[in-house]
Parts: C-alpha cells; sequence; structure tokens
C-alpha cells in the first residue's frame, strides 16, 4: 500500500513542503526583519578589529532548511605579509556596508 | 570574466499576470544556459518576488536586485548560481521593499554592470504597468511578449507593446525595441474547434514575429511544484521543446513554429524530438 502509494505519488508533496519551509522562514522574518543584519553586522565588526579583509571579498551564504538552516559567512583575508591593504577602519566600514535586508537567521529552528 | 559586446538584454513581460512570465523566464533562461551561453535572469517582482521559488533557490537568497541598487551589496554577492547548471545565475528581487526602490540609475548601473559578464540577461517583468514593469522593460534590447490566447491578455500584451515603443531607453533614442509573441497556455484542440483564439488572430490583431507556442501541459505545474524550470526538468516534454525551439528563435535561427504534441506513440518517442 505504501510503495503503491509512493509509486503514484506526484510533485505536490514536494511543493507543499518546499513552501512550508520558504513560509516557516518568510513569517519568522517578519517578525524580526533585522536579525541577520544586525547578526552579520556585528559578526564583520569583530572581524575586523583584529583582521584587515576587503569588503567586496566577503560571500554570505544562506540555506534554509525544515529544522536547521546554515549561515556561511566566507571572508577573505589576505595574507599580512603581503600589503596590508585594509585597515582595521575599513574593516568596519565593511560591516556597515553589509548592513540590510536579507532573510535567515542562522541555526533558526523552525517549529 | 572579460568583456563582451554581445550581452543581450530581454525582458519578459505581458502587462496581465499569471500568463506565465516567470515560468516562461525560468524554462528560457535554463534552455540559454544549457546551450552554453552565460545566463541571468533578473526578478523585478519586487515584494512579490517568484523567480527563486520557480528556479528552486528560494532557500538560498541573501542580498537582492535592490541591496546591489542601493549599495548594500555588490552584484557577485547578490547573485545565485544554479545548482544544476553552472551558467544560469539569478539576481532575486526584494521581498520586504516596494517597488518604488528600484531608481533608473540604480537599474541603468546593475544592467551595465551585467552585461559585462553574462551573454543574455533576462528580465521577469512584474505584472501591470508601473514602475516594477516599467524598469523591467526600461534598458532591454530585445522584449518577449507572453500571451495567452484570451480576451484579456491580448488586450493588455497590446498595451505593453506600446509602453515597449514609448518608455524604454531605446524607444526615447528613436530606436525599436525588437519585439516577439510567445504564446502560451495553448490548447491546439479548442483552437480548431473555435472554441479558443488561433494563433493566426493573435498574431492578426497584435501584429509582431512569433516566437514559440507553448502548450498548455502538466509539465509545467510539475516544474513549479519542483523548483526546476521544466527545460531542466524534463527536456523531452512538450512545452520544454516548445522552448528549446523559441531559444533557436531567439538565437536567431529560423525555424518552422510547430506546437509540439505530448503523444505518447513510440515512432514520437524515438523521433518527435528531430521532428519538433
Amino acid at each position: 500500500m505504501k510503495l503503491f502509494k509512493l509509486f503514484r505519488r506526484g510533485s505536490a508533496p514536494i511543493a507543499r513542503e518546499r513552501l512550508q519551509i520558504l513560509l516557516a522562514h518568510e513569517r519568522n522574518t517578519c517578525k524580526q526583519p533585522d536579525l541577520l543584519d544586525v547578526l552579520r553586522e556585528e559578526i564583520l565588526a569583530l572581524i575586523g578589529r583584529h583582521l584587515s579583509f576587503d569588503p567586496d571579498k566577503v560571500q554570505i551564504k544562506v540555506d534554509r532548511g525544515k529544522s536547521v538552516s546554515t549561515l556561511a559567512v566566507d571572508i577573505e583575508i589576505p595574507n599580512s605579509h603581503g600589503s596590508s591593504g585594509i585597515d582595521s577602519q575599513s574593516g568596519r566600514s565593511a560591516a556597515e556596508l553589509l548592513r540590510k535586508d536579507a532573510a535567515t537567521a542562522a541555526e533558526q529552528k523552525v517549529a | 570574466m572579460d568583456n563582451k559586446k554581445s550581452a543581450r538584454v530581454v525582458v519578459v513581460t505581458s502587462g496581465k499576470g499569471g500568463v506565465g512570465k516567470t515560468t516562461s523566464t525560468a524554462a528560457l533562461g535554463a534552455a540559454l544556459a544549457h546551450s552554453g551561453d552565460k545566463v541571468v535572469v533578473v526578478d523585478f517582482d519586487v515584494g512579490l518576488r517568484n523567480l527563486d521559488l520557480v528556479l528552486g533557490a528560494e532557500r538560498r537568497v541573501v542580498f537582492d536586485l535592490v541591496n546591489v541598487i542601493h549599495g548594500v551589496a555588490k552584484l557577485p554577492q547578490a547573485l545565485i548560481r544554479d545548482k544544476r547548471l553552472e551558467n544560469l545565475h539569478l539576481l532575486p528581487a526584494s521581498q520586504t521593499r516596494d517597488k518604488d526602490a528600484l531608481t533608473e540609475d540604480g537599474v541603468a548601473k546593475v544592467i551595465a554592470e551585467l552585461r559585462s559578464k553574462f551573454d543574455w540577461i533576462i528580465c521577469d517583468s512584474p505584472a501591470g504597468i508601473e514602475r516594477g514593469a516599467t524598469m523591467a522593460m526600461r534598458y532591454a534590447d530585445a522584449a518577449i511578449i507572453v500571451t495567452n490566447p484570451e480576451v484579456s491578455s491580448v488586450r493588455d500584451s497590446d498595451r505593453i507593446i506600446g509602453l515597449l515603443d514609448s518608455k524604454t531607453e531605446k524607444a526615447e533614442r528613436g530606436e525599436f525595441v525588437d519585439k516577439q509573441l510567445l504564446i502560451t497556455r495553448f490548447h491546439p484542440w479548442r483552437a480548431a474547434r473555435g472554441e479558443m483564439l488561433s494563433i493566426d488572430d493573435v498574431l492578426e490583431i497584435l501584429s509582431i514575429p512569433l516566437l514559440g507556442i507553448i502548450p498548455e501541459s502538466e509539465e509545467v505545474l510539475r516544474a513549479s511544484n519542483v523548483g526546476s524550470p521544466v527545460t531542466l526538468n524534463n527536456p523531452a516534454s512538450a512545452p520544454a521543446r516548445a522552448y528549446f525551439d523559441a531559444v533557436r528563435r531567439l538565437k536567431g535561427e529560423t525555424i518552422p513554429v510547430q506546437v509540439p504534441s505530448e503523444s505518447r506513440g513510440i515512432f514520437n518517442k524515438l523521433f518527435g524530438r528531430k521532428a519538433a
């Protein structure tokens, strides 16, 4: 019976699950629209205090999952013996540059 | 990435909602990328984005078009690369802003930067004739007008053609935006029985060249359910073959327009692709 069901399963269950995950995140975002902004700003400000990096060489990736989401902040840090380039001051402005509306929260549980 | 002069900006527009702009943007974008060209699809439906969902990238959106325009994010940070086709990229719309967040200068800059990186920039227009729609068409070299064979859709397409001839940058320079018609949700048997406007009726009324005819098919719904363009999800299906043919025409080939059918006969399975 289960096999029969599986065999006949259309694409609607996939659509349903994708929508449930997406809408759970979007509704959460409405309640706390700037959580990721704040996180991102503070993470980059913290790193900027200790290391120099080019704000253009920061990649932020999210993957919103059903029970767990991931937030990856990928910062390219030049080797210190190379030309130093950016000071910690611009590290801060990197954080400010990257402020704004995005959508998810790291490791945020969805009910 | 090296500069290419051949970049082409194409707006997918219609006036009326629900005719298949987003589905067609995704299907054509994927088919173009499949042919080896570098493609970006840009969602201009600020506040009501859906191209991310149709492409199955909704979980991965971080930055969007409005962020790039406002300088919050750099363009490469906002582009999302498709997981299946490495030549296909998405620039999502913002979900939280409204269409007034799109400024003419901002959009111009983004389009100019995209031109240096991609062969095709496909702009998915929102329905209506307001700011989102006019910004989506503003810098277009060519337009694909998506129309259902139905009176209100044809009327709205006519209105959009008028805007393309007056409100675009090309029109203001005294040039013409290339316009081609994509008829979607077509039922051959209904048209044959006289229950639906025929292709000839629509072409006579709108008098622009035909890019393709996409038959009504459950495959389109199935593809959007799973978040994959129909040209990727089921390339052998009738709508996918129609989109592949449309892409060949978009790239300048002259091939006769046919409506691929979903025939299950062994002959069609073996030879249908070639015949279409």
